[in-house]
């Protein structure tokens, strides 16, 4: 269906504005650079894209993908570079500008409003109106909205609230919306996050059509299997710089990786459990709402017990009951063998132990606080004389042990924690419960939105982690991730264990068939 | 960041220290320009009688702030400040005056009563979980009633305790140094300062109002006891309005249980102008000072030149204005 399309849409495309140079060539940026207080974002950098292609932007986070993009769609001036669209050089001074010039980006992040509906969404700001102007034509708006979803071939009721629609079906009013603007170019930021298999297959069709009517995709993400899947060509950048382009067929993926992180990575191999010791935390029969049910486990002392299953299958919410972070319907929390009552993250810390957000920025870090106050932050009381007074030296001189330790890369210690990249975000956070010197961690999506480089870094950290003693949880949504670390595994389905698994002996295959094992169907 | 252009220290200041820094900068340029515009325009401005007059206009409104500022650090408002420094002198009068007993206890109870008051805003606010403009309205409210309550609606008079304008309006330095002139409050207003600088920057206290101020549920989950730095945030607020209520009885000489209301937003307004943000997280005490020192010397300055009280109100409001624009613009730089 796709196919056939191309062939038209290749006609119409001699409608856009050709350039002289290259006629199919939709953007074109050289010579591009950025700096801000203290960090050269971007050196020299070059990128360009073609009508009717998926250009795959890849690099470890803090890169450049996204300031180079942010430069692209108005949101910072360059300074220094040219930006080329469809032949004509171009300044972009605002994302309006951007707009205006048919480029538009879907941020990892969507900005929608919760109580208006799809239609409303897509239009806001230039809603159709009658009666002189006063009164917003509903009926229009709709039958726009509709027209626009037909002609990205899906189906979807405009009138619906995009409150009350899954992250993947709002993620096509954003598509939907960058569409009604006419766009020639759109930026994708890592689309595909909170997405399933099954909506990612979805976003894929889309992506086809768009590219079949000429649109190019500028495709941020940092999974090697979708990009093999979609992408024409593929740009890799490391450390602001500008590294290769290369075409997606006949590229190996261990080329991209070792292009993105400047190294080859070391293959992954699985520890043996003989440091494994006594269980530290047990937990029976915990239970909350609809989410938690009837959970019961324990982790041993240097385990790294893996937590799988689909999203929303109640992995996170275990976890935040265990840490006193929500309330407890009922069930019983056994550490060191007694049973304790954990009614807040407060008491959990007590207790010894820690859980790693898998939403960093909301709950992991202080954005606007030093790297220093983050790392020291639960440990403050133990840097208090008399229970009052900071001794600011040795904060210093503690959080800068561990920020060598863990090679988190900062100028200093007194730097904003938010100027800090993901995976040194991260470190930060697993320094702060290393420091309080916790015996149980709970680790909730560890790598998300981490490059692949650190990925790697942050595995060695947990089996270096367990092997000192620590039980370790491991949250996670990618398999491969829960296979590669994990000594057992947990499978859950909505809200409850379905089985378990020995991470030596447990496939792909045999995790998914338990986590989509709904109660009253057991094998 | 292997091409570092800045050196390390540079770079980790570069986040914090312009904000914080250049607000306060910004704030006292304009206090040096209205002292110069002043003195140029308004005659028998620039005269010590009138620096003293601003000083001592200074010194509540000072103090006031001080205990707004730890609260707006910490991510919260406290509208009651105004009304607790009438409750504290009032809670002061009855000791002092309709129970004659010493000095000493006059000040403890009016600082006891404030943090007594605060604390239970702080519990309003981090148990009930009131949100914290409505707790503090509602204690804005229940102790501008209780000061009329305990005082029968009458003023206090301290004729027991001639020694009760030491707190304020007396000048103990002038009999030391004769033309030096300057009370007693004002020298209480800059300890307070200095104590709260401290308090503020260098013990766990001072961290943990930040930490909240900054995201409190990051904080939560690090393990801090949320609840209980509330309260104690709040309680110190209090405290800290019973300074004021001393410093305002003891320059009045007697408790006035009418006065109070209006306060709050002086003390809210010094806050802000002096550059700690509404948002939570950042702020420094050295502003709120250069703040109410600005509100008060442009207050002085009109009347100097002739404009109608009222008028006092107008610029209040275009003060606040400006200087939350000041603020927008400059974290927009950053």
């Amino acid at each position: 269906m796709a196919k056939a399309k191309k062939n038209k849409s290749a006609k119409a495309e001699t409608k856009l504005p050709t350039s002289v140079l290259n006629p199919a060539m939709l953007v074109e940026m050289t010579g591009v650079e950025k700096s801000f207080p203290g960090v050269h974002a971007l050196k020299k950098v070059r990128f360009d894209l073609r009508t009717g292609e998926v250009h795959a932007l890849m690099g470890e986070n803090g890169a450049g993908k996204s300031t180079l993009m942010k430069i692209l769609t108005g949101v910072y001036q360059p300074d220094a570079g040219e930006i080329i669209i469809s032949g004509k050089k171009v300044v972009v001074p605002s994302p309006r500008a951007a707009q205006d010039l048919g480029i538009s980006i879907i941020h990892q992040e969507l900005n929608l409003m919760n109580h208006l509906s799809a239609a409303q969404n897509i239009y806001i700001g230039r809603e159709p109106r009658r009666g002189f102007g006063v009164f917003v034509d509903e009926r229009k708006l709709n039958t726009d909205a509709a027209a626009l979803f037909n002609h990205m071939k899906i189906e979807f009721d405009p009138k619906v609230e995009v409150g009350e629609l899954t992250v993947a079906k709002q993620q096509l009013v954003e598509i939907a919306k960058a569409i009604s603007f006419n766009s020639k170019v759109v930026v994708m930021d890592e689309p595909t996050s909170a997405l399933n298999d099954k909506e990612v297959a979805h976003l894929f069709e889309i992506i086809a059509e768009l590219k079949a009517q000429g649109v190019g995709i500028v495709y941020i993400t940092h999974k090697m299997d979708e990009v093999k899947k979609i992408a024409d060509r593929i740009t890799v950048m490391r450390d602001g710089q500008y590294i290769e382009t290369l075409p997606a067929e006949g590229t190996p993926i261990s080329k991209i990786i070792s292009l993105m992180v400047g190294r080859e990575l070391a293959d992954s191999h699985h520890e043996d459990a003989t440091h494994i010791g006594e269980e530290i935390l047990r937990v029976e029969g915990l239970n909350r709402g609809t989410h938690v049910k009837d959970v019961s486990f324990g982790v041993k002392k240097g385990e790294i017990l893996g937590f799988a299953g689909l999203m929303g299958a109640g992995r996170t919410e275990v976890a935040r009951l265990i840490f006193g972070a929500d309330k407890l319907d009922s069930g019983k929390i056994i550490v060191h063998g007694k049973q304790v009552k954990i009614a807040s993250p407060a008491d959990a810390v007590r207790r010894g132990l820690a859980y790693l957000s898998e939403d960093r920025k909301r709950f992991g870090i202080v954005t606007r606080m030093s790297v220093r106050d983050n790392i020291t932050m639960p440990s403050w009381p133990r840097f208090a004389s008399a229970k009052f007074w900071m001794r600011d030296g040795e904060l210093h001189k503690t959080s800068t042990k561990y920020v060598d330790l863990l090679k988190v890369k900062t100028p200093s210690v007194h730097q904003e924690t938010r100027l800090l990249s993901g995976g040194n975000q991260q470190k930060v956070v697993i320094s702060k419960w290393l420091l309080r010197d916790c015996d149980v961690l709970f680790f909730d999506e560890p790598t998300r939105g981490i490059d692949v480089g650190a990925k790697a870094e942050i595995y060695k950290l947990l089996q270096g982690l367990a092997e000192q003693g620590k039980a370790i949880v491991v949250i996670s949504s990618e398999l491969p991730e829960v296979l590669r670390l994990s000594h057992r595994i947990l499978v859950m389905c909505e809200g409850r264990i379905t089985g378990e698994l020995d991470g030596k002996k447990a496939t792909q295959e045999s995790i998914m068939t338990l986590a989509t094992q709904r109660q009253g169907q057991a094998a | 960041m292997t091409d570092t252009t800045a050196s390390p220290m540079e770079t980790a200041k570069s986040g914090f220290f312009t904000t914080a820094t250049m607000q306060k900068a910004v704030a006292f340029v304009v206090l040096i320009a209205l002292l110069l515009f002043f003195s140029i325009f308004a005659e028998h401005f620039a005269q010590w009688d009138n620096m003293v007059n601003i000083m001592t206009a200074t010194a509540v409104n000072g103090v006031l702030g001080i205990a707004c500022t730890f609260v707006i650090i910490s991510g919260g408002i406290d509208l009651s400040v105004g009304t607790m420094m009438t409750f504290t002198a009032v809670t002061s009068g009855l000791i002092l005056t309709n129970a004659g007993l010493p000095m000493p206890l006059g000040i403890i109870g009016a600082m006891l009563a404030g943090a007594f008051m605060g604390a239970l805003s702080g519990v309003f606010i981090a148990k009930l979980k009131i949100p914290p403009f409505i707790a503090t309205l509602g204690m804005m409210q229940l102790t501008r009633g209780l000061a009329l309550v305990m005082s029968g609606g009458h003023p206090i008079y301290f004729d027991k305790t001639p020694n009760y304008t030491l707190i304020a309006p007396d000048s103990s330095i002038s009999l030391l140094i004769p033309w030096l002139e300057i009370p007693n409050g004002v020298f209480v207003m800059f300890g307070v300062a200095i104590v709260a600088t401290i308090v503020l920057n260098r013990t766990i206290l001072g961290r943990y109002v930040f930490a909240l101020g900054s995201n409190e549920e990051a904080a939560r989950l690090s393990g801090m006891d949320v609840d209980f730095w509330k309260i104690i945030t709040y309680s110190l607020s209090g405290m800290i309005c019973g300074i004021a209520g001393l410093l305002v009885s003891s320059r009045l000489d007697s408790a006035q249980p009418a006065l109070g209301l209006g306060y709050e937003l002086e003390a809210i307004a010094a806050t802000v102008i002096g550059g700690t943000s509404l948002a939570g997280g950042r702020g420094t005490m050295l502003g709120t000072i250069i703040g109410a020192f600005i509100l008060s010397v442009l207050l002085n300055g009109l009347r100097v030149m002739g404009f109608a009280e009222e008028w006092k109100i107008v610029v209040t409001g275009i003060v606040i204005i400006a200087a939350v624009y000041v603020d927008t613009l400059l974290r927009k730089r950053s």
